[in-house]
């Protein structure tokens, strides 16, 4: 299969590789896909409460180049938005700017569902931390 | 060095130059077709012919006048399946063959159901073996045909074939095994093997492509197969169609030259499997090898790197030609069946890599691609999720994934 030259540029250089504390309450994390399934992808966001910028995104991937592309493309796109705004990032957005071939599409759906599972992590955590401030 | 390297030999290997010398003259000068009896462009054709005949039949102990000539292994397999079927029609309808078999074993089966065989799939044990003690209980009185494969072509595994044949034959079932992978690389004899039929293929053995045999037991017991393909009655009425005499010349020849290089070549491969083998595990945590390492090819090495995704190290090696188990490098998008079989995991199948290592891979290759693989596979296990948690003592199997 021939790989896209951004595919091969975020495989050969990938984006925000790492992690982030998982317990700061300010980091929101998702991880989908299954090892059965040939990918996993982890996406961490770090938010400023304040402003409800994302100001940091990191990830980690298990799959194939394509997997790891979307997932790198998708920490870049998530520094500097808005937690509301990063839900608006769409897997055909991603499939655009990789020009990921049809059998490649499930990777920018596991991306999207990747940023979207990391954002409702860390709002939940904010809601607990909003609900416990007020039952102080 | 020249990149890209090849380690791919189970899918094709090239033609060996001294292969392809042989069977220049047959193009051009020596055309003749080899069913032409009455003049003497017809009689160097078929000489031609009957020489490869004779030294396939050599090769695997067997004699001239029982080599079916055909397009390949995938047609060898088919004409062995269904030709029993229909020949032995009225003695049985049951067929048993195994999981980890190749698909043009599988799909002909799958074929001949739809006919009203029963087909008997045994499943293999970890190991990659099949277990005998299973085969014994599958054949029933209907049972006409056991086919199971000599080696396999992703795991490189060696089915014991001399017992399955001595089990056949003592409840009178024939024995067809799929060679292709093994026939030159290791000693296949088809009466110490026990084995009635069997398919072989030239590309395999570096010969040409789209030219193969099937071999045909004529002696205790006399093996007859119901005809394919229809037409001039070629190959003693088993196989219609002038015969490709290039081809059939150069699968002659890649015979020969296997028979006499056979001892000094598998110790070879044997060298550098066990190098690349040895300076893969020296470097990196939780790797496994599919298959067992006791009855094997001795140029295939099929492993799986743990946490690391199959597809994403061919990327990382792009400049190695191999191939992976892993769902995203197959046309169906389903991990190796073969693995599977072998109860190992999808997972495990996923992060496989098939190592087919042949005649004109060197040392200093073997020493390049050791090296490039550990290199992405420790960027790759950075990279992965799975590494981490595995090593912060998470058990992957306990975790809740959200499959999709
Ligand atoms: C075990 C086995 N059987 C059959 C085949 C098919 O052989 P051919 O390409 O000659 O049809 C292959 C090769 O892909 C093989 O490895």
């Amino acid at each position: 299969m021939a790989y896209s030259n951004k595919v091969l540029d975020h495989y050969n250089n990938p984006r925000n590789v790492g992690s982030m504390d998982k317990s700061d309450p300010n980091v929101g994390t998702g991880m989908v896909g299954a090892p059965e399934c040939g990918d996993v992808m982890k996406l961490q966001v770090k938010v400023n409460p304040e402003t409800g910028v994302i100001e940091d995104a990191k990830f980690k991937t298990f799959g194939c180049g394509s997997a790891i592309a979307s997932s790198s493309l998708a920490t870049e796109w998530l520094r500097g938005k808005t937690v509301d705004e990063a839900l608006e990032i769409k897997n055909t957005d991603i499939v655009n700017e990789l020009s990921l071939p049809p059998v490649k599409i499930h990777c920018s759906v596991l991306a999207e569902d990747a940023i979207k599972a990391a954002i409702n992590d860390y709002k939940t955590k904010s809601a607990t931390k909003v609900e416990a401030l007020a039952s102080k | 060095m020249k990149l890209p390297i090849y380690m791919d030999y189970h899918a094709t290997t090239p033609t060996d130059p001294r292969v392809f010398e042989a069977m220049k003259p047959y193009f051009m000068e020596i055309f003749g077709n080899s069913a032409s009896r009455n003049h003497s462009f017809g009689w160097q054709a078929e000489e031609a012919v009957e020489k490869a005949r004779k030294q396939i039949a050599d090769l695997i102990g067997a004699s001239p006048k029982e080599i079916v000539f055909t397009s390949g292994a995938t047609e060898s397999n088919n004409l062995a399946l269904k030709g029993v079927a229909e020949m032995y029609a009225e003695k049985g309808n049951h067929i048993i063959t195994a999981a980890t078999e190749h698909k043009a074993v599988l799909d002909t089966c799958k074929r001949l159901e739809k006919h009203g065989i029963r087909v008997t799939y045994l499943p293999v044990q970890t190991n990659g073996l099949v277990d005998l003690e299973m085969l014994k209980d599958a054949i029933t009185d209907k049972t006409i045909l056991i086919s199971i494969m000599y080696a396999n072509n992703e795991i490189g595994v060696i089915q014991n074939m001399a017992e399955i044949g001595k089990i056949a034959k003592a409840k009178g079932v024939l024995v067809h095994s799929d060679a292709t992978q093994a026939v030159g690389k290791v000693p296949v004899n088809v009466i110490k093997d026990n084995i009635d039929l069997m398919s072989l293929s030239g590309h395999k053995l570096y010969g040409p492509k789209g030219v193969g045999a099937l071999y045909v037991r004529r002696k205790s017991p006399r093996v007859q197969i119901t005809a394919q393909m229809d037409g001039g009655g070629h190959e003693r009425g088993m196989r219609s169609g002038t015969l490709n005499v290039p081809g059939i010349v150069g699968l002659g020849e890649a015979c020969a030259i296997c028979q006499a290089e056979m001892a000094e070549e598998s110790k070879r491969m044997a060298y550098l499997r066990d190098k690349l083998r040895n300076k893969l595990e020296a470097e990196l945590d939780e790797v496994y090898i599919n298959g067992t390492m006791d009855s094997r090819l001795p140029n295939n090495l099929n492993i799986s790197f743990s946490y690391v995704e199959g597809e994403s190290l061919l990327m990382g090696i792009n400049d190695v030609a191999v191939s992976s188990g892993s769902a995203c490098t197959s046309a169906t998008l389903e991990p190796s069946y073969v693995l599977k079989a072998l109860g190992a995991g999808d997972d495990q199948a996923h992060s496989s890599i098939r190592f087919g290592l042949g005649r004109f891979n060197t040392e200093e290759q073997v020493d390049y691609v050791a090296a490039k693989v550990i290199d992405v596979v420790k960027k790759l296990r950075e990279l992965s999720p799975l590494y981490e948690m595995a090593k912060e003592g998470i058990d992957l199997t306990k975790v809740q994934w959200t499959a999709h």
